[in-house]
């Protein structure tokens, strides 16, 4: 299987991201922002980092990139796309996840590690966990709090589309949210970074849960 | 303004401009004026340091790359060798913080780049006045965010480092940054120019007006009118910076440039001059092709601009196509602004005229000034401390708990949760223990790096402080079971021409050195900050050690926290000579409970320290203890505090003597003193038998077991976890006082 992990100026979990995928089992492809193709990828990570130096608002330049186009393309026809931390943020910019990620409510850039709890296993990103299991990931990021009005919390909720909640809410999100998909379920956003818990040499590897998914639940 | 006025505004001497004269043989422009102006300040050219700084060693058997170059490097094993440097950005800071603090580390990092290293960590000394102060609490916020604002936008973790609160840094803080490279051997990049003939390219940013005279700026006092200095300051884009490290990067794994120089005080100046002079040649810049950032830029403005985020190349003749082209890739600057010349002159040429020469080893050769050592008078002054003023305290509950709440002591917390430490995925012990360590991928290596300083202990004796100041690095570093291998220093005094501020400086620097060769722990890169004063006075003399450690196997570490219930708990108590000098002299529980700083600290006993440290980092390193850290702020007491602290598991602490001992100052003493070379080791209790076989004739006390949910010292101290975590966890960004919902304000 081959995952490609995007990079844009900027993006500085890249290189974390593709080590990861080799961790996981998987062909790493880097993707190049410039390029607009996906180099026959079968899942794509979008990384985090401070794309375009997050300026404007984080991610709302890199939705812009050339290598866009055919991402939400293949997200379209039901690809297996995962955004992490930045990542997250340029898929809602591209509206192919809804809500936004606010500034953190402290206001402070906030690096630690969390407890969150898997809430559907129903996704290509969440097939190799178990419903209401429990993962300590780290956070790393300064707009994690998520925001959605009111009908569309109320429709993700309805449809189980949270997929990742925190159990001690570092940044002030509606619903405790850490992480959401979209309609088809194929595209997931989470805040949490599990390309960093993905090797026993650094304590723990509970993030390959995550990354590993995909290659059992490409097809879910 | 005449010619003399001139130069004194650039911050030149009558002595210093008459050189000028003398070197060139002729009456200097003011573009030459300038170009000498931030070489021969204190800043570039270490003209009242130099003398004294070549008393450290530098020579190891690890060391590839000593004092000279950008930064110093030292060999890993498995082919890899480490590139490391510490630098203060202490002037900058304190009249604008964000901006200071944040271009102070992307300043370091261009340093580590220009090594031809892949910068991977990052690790930051501060210290700021009481935070009491609104203005000390508004400097150490903007700090630590402008820190984070660039590194962690950058890519490089934050991993370490250290921050003290003291009346004597209020309105001069510190902030030293230090930067680790990680590097092939072969890959190794110098910057020194060669090869007539061969282009200079200027990557990066634009440049700006801002920073004129940085580098003039930062070698003078601070007074009221540093205020108005804040156009000195420059201003950092991270995002720039980051494009720029793939780029160079890039560019040096294609083989393509001949040296590598990073832009910082002094700008193109600096650079230049320091690439031509180290390679023996000239280099000609066309000023009118730099890329400007504003109209109407004068020759000299461009010329000593410190603009941030830019670097300089030396690249073949034929290669710039290419070096240009990734430049594109990378969305930064590249343009080629001069080339290597034979004359050995650093010459600017505006529009094909020549608007100003100078030999570029005359810029490379500030004057230097040696002055007398004579002790000040103020050191027997504070040294008196009479032992009978310090009673035993009545209760040592609230005295443990004052200590761990006060800001030298609390936890490092929420300064830490502010910078992404985890980063680049190499993290294997984070922020919090005595060291950071970080893995090498692909190997089974890692290594160790750790930031001290100990500003009081050097103001009470300089000579002893510098000393203990690198033995309480070597310690750190063996606690997680690193072999200390070498260090950066960043020398924080006063104004060296004042008696006072000379005599720290050579003092501290006869310490340190002393403390390098027994330890074996050379200096190989370093920085030096002089007059850190205000209206109020100096600093305290604060040398700022980074010591960087190698370990063989990364698995084999160890971090303070408590792991297991039922753990075996041991104090290795070190050696004290008997100079009578008492451990409480210079104590954190000195100034922290009688407001005092006073007597003379322990001078430390390296032969001991050596020991002690080697005799920990073998058990971490067999794997026999997993579990270790070393007495220093707030001795034994604040130790195991902090040991307990870190996850959460308590302490039984069962001495019998502990009876014997009170009444006498003795307990006050073994429990709150700072002795060093001591340090505290946790074990399962099988393994009691194969630790005593380790410790040998090593003394140590046998003090009791992990476990529960309370910190227990018979008869003395019990304290539920809770109330400690209370005390220690406290938000270093709080207004003190300011009570919100049972927790300090977050400020």
């Amino acid at each position: 299987m081959r995952v490609g992990v995007t990079v844009f100026p900027g993006s500085n979990c890249d290189r974390d991201a593709l080590h990861a995928v080799k961790l996981m089992g998987a062909e790493p492809v880097e993707l190049w922002h410039a390029d607009a193709d996906l180099k026959g990828s079968d899942a794509v990570i979008v990384p985090g980092g401070f794309s375009y130096g997050d300026y404007l608002r984080p991610g709302a330049i890199a939705r812009f990139a050339k290598v866009m186009a055919p991402l939400e393309e293949f997200a379209r026809e039901g690809g297996p796309v995962l955004g992490v931390c930045n990542g997250f943020q340029v898929l809602c910019e591209a509206h192919l996840l809804p809500g936004a990620l606010l500034q953190n409510t402290h206001l402070r850039f906030a690096c630690d590690r969390v407890r969150v709890r898997v809430e559907t296993a129903d996704t290509p990103w969440t097939a190799a966990c178990e419903r209401g299991e429990e993962l300590v990931l780290p956070v790393a990021h300064n707009e994690g709090n998520y925001f959605a009005d009111a009908e569309t919390l109320a429709r993700l909720e309805d449809e189980g589309r949270v997929v990742l909640r925190y159990l001690e809410n570092p940044n002030g999100s509606m619903n405790d949210i850490a992480g959401v998909c979209n309609e088809a379920r194929n595209v997931v956003g989470v805040m949490p970074h599990p390309e960093r818990v993905s090797d026993s040499a650094l304590g723990s590897d509970e993030g390959l849960k995550i990354l590993r998914s995909v290659l059992a639940g490409a097809t879910v | 303004m005449n010619i003399q006025e001139t130069y004194s505004v650039l911050g030149l001497s009558d002595f210093e401009y008459d050189r000028i004269l003398e070197l060139l043989g002729r009456v200097p422009n003011f573009l030459e004026l300038s170009l000498f102006s931030v070489m021969w300040s204190e800043h570039c050219g270490y003209k009242n340091s130099r003398p004294l700084l070549s008393r450290f060693p530098n020579e190891g058997p690890r060391v590839l790359q000593g004092p000279g170059e950008n930064a110093g490097v030292v060999e890993v094993g498995d082919g890899w060798a480490l590139a490391f440097k510490v630098e203060s950005h202490n002037h900058p800071s304190a009249v604008e913080p964000y901006e200071g603090a944040a271009t102070g580390v992307g300043g370091i990092i261009r340093d580590i780049l220009a090594m031809g290293a892949r910068p991977v960590a990052l690790l930051d000394a501060l210290r700021f006045g009481p935070l009491d102060d609104e203005r000390n609490r508004y400097l150490f916020r903007e700090v630590v965010r402008g820190i984070g604002g660039y590194g962690n936008a950058v890519g490089v973790p934050t991993v370490g480092g250290e921050v003290e609160f003291s009346e004597a840094y209020s309105g001069n803080p510190l902030v030293n940054a230090m930067c680790v490279g990680l590097i092939r051997m072969e890959n190794l990049m110098r910057s020194r120019a060669t090869g007539e003939g061969n282009l200079v390219v200027l990557l990066g940013s634009k440049t700006g007006r801002d920073g004129i005279h940085g580098a003039t700026f930062a070698s003078g006092e601070l007074t009221e009118e540093s205020e108005s200095r804040r156009s000195n300051v420059q201003v950092g884009d991270p995002f720039a910076e980051k494009m720029l490290i793939e780029c160079c990067l890039k560019l040096l794994e294609e083989d393509l440039l001949v040296s590598l120089q990073d832009l910082g005080a002094a700008g193109i100046t600096s650079s230049a001059s320091e690439m031509a002079a180290s390679g023996g040649v000239g280099i000609d810049i066309e000023v009118e092709k730099i890329p400007r950032r504003e109209s109407g830029m004068e020759p000299f403005e461009a010329m000593i601009s410190e603009s941030q985020e830019r670097m300089l190349a030396v690249v073949e003749p034929g290669d710039e196509e290419k070096v240009l082209a990734f430049a594109q890739r990378y969305g930064i600057g590249g343009t080629v602004v001069g080339r290597v010349a034979g004359h050995g002159d650093l010459r600017v040429i505006e529009n094909g005229e020549i608007v100003g020469s100078v030999p570029a080893e005359y810029l490379a050769d500030a004057p230097v000034y040696e002055r007398e050592i004579v002790r000040p008078e103020y050191l027997a002054e504070v040294q008196k401390l009479d032992l009978e003023t310090i009673p035993e305290p009545d209760d040592y509950n609230e005295v443990l708990l004052k200590m761990l709440a006060h800001p030298n002591l609390r936890s490092r917390r929420t300064i830490f949760g502010q910078y992404d430490h985890e980063v680049g995925t190499n993290t294997v012990v984070r922020p919090g223990a005595d060291a950071a360590v970080m893995r090498i991928k692909g190997t089974k290596r890692g290594f160790a790096m750790t930031t001290d300083g100990r500003g009081r202990h050097c103001y009470l004796d300089p000579r002893g402080g510098g000393a203990a100041t690198v033995a309480e690095a070597y310690r750190n570093l063996s606690c997680v079971g690193a072999e200390p291998v070498a260090i950066t220093n960043c020398l924080n005094f006063g104004n060296p021409e004042k008696r006072e501020g000379y005599y720290q400086l050579a003092e501290c620097i006869e310490g340190m050195s002393e403390a390098c060769e027994d330890l074996a722990t050379p200096v190989v890169s370093g920085n030096v900050s002089l007059y850190n004063e205000t209206a109020r006075g100096p600093i305290y003399p604060t040398p700022v050690v980074g010591m960087v450690g190698v370990l063989e196997d990364v698995t084999c570490h160890a971090t303070p926290a408590f792991k297991r219930e039922g753990d075996m708990v041991v104090v290795l108590t070190g050696t004290m000579r008997p100079t009578g000098e008492s451990p409480l002299a210079g104590s954190e529980y000195l100034e922290i409970v009688h407001g005092r700083v006073a007597g003379v600290p322990p001078k430390p006993d390296l032969a001991a320290e050596k020991r002690a440290s080697d005799l920990v980092r073998s058990m971490v390193r067999s794997g026999l203890i997993d579990t270790a850290h070393d007495l220093s702020g707030g001795g034994e007491l604040v130790a195991l505090a902090e040991m307990a602290l870190s996850d959460g598991i308590g302490l039984e602490y069962s001495v019998p003597e502990i009876e014997f001992m009170s009444g006498h100052g003795r307990l006050l003493e073994n429990l709150l003193g700072e002795k060093g070379a001591g340090f505290i080791i946790a074990f399962p209790e099988e393994r009691w038998d194969e630790v005593q076989d380790a410790l040998s004739d090593f003394a140590y006390d046998n003090i009791g077991y992990t476990g529960g949910e309370r910190f227990e010292l018979e008869g003395l101290i019990d304290l539920g976890m809770e109330e400690l975590r209370e005390a220690y966890e406290r938000d270093l960004f709080g207004v003190p006082g300011e009570v919100l919902g049972g927790s300090e304000a977050v400020g």
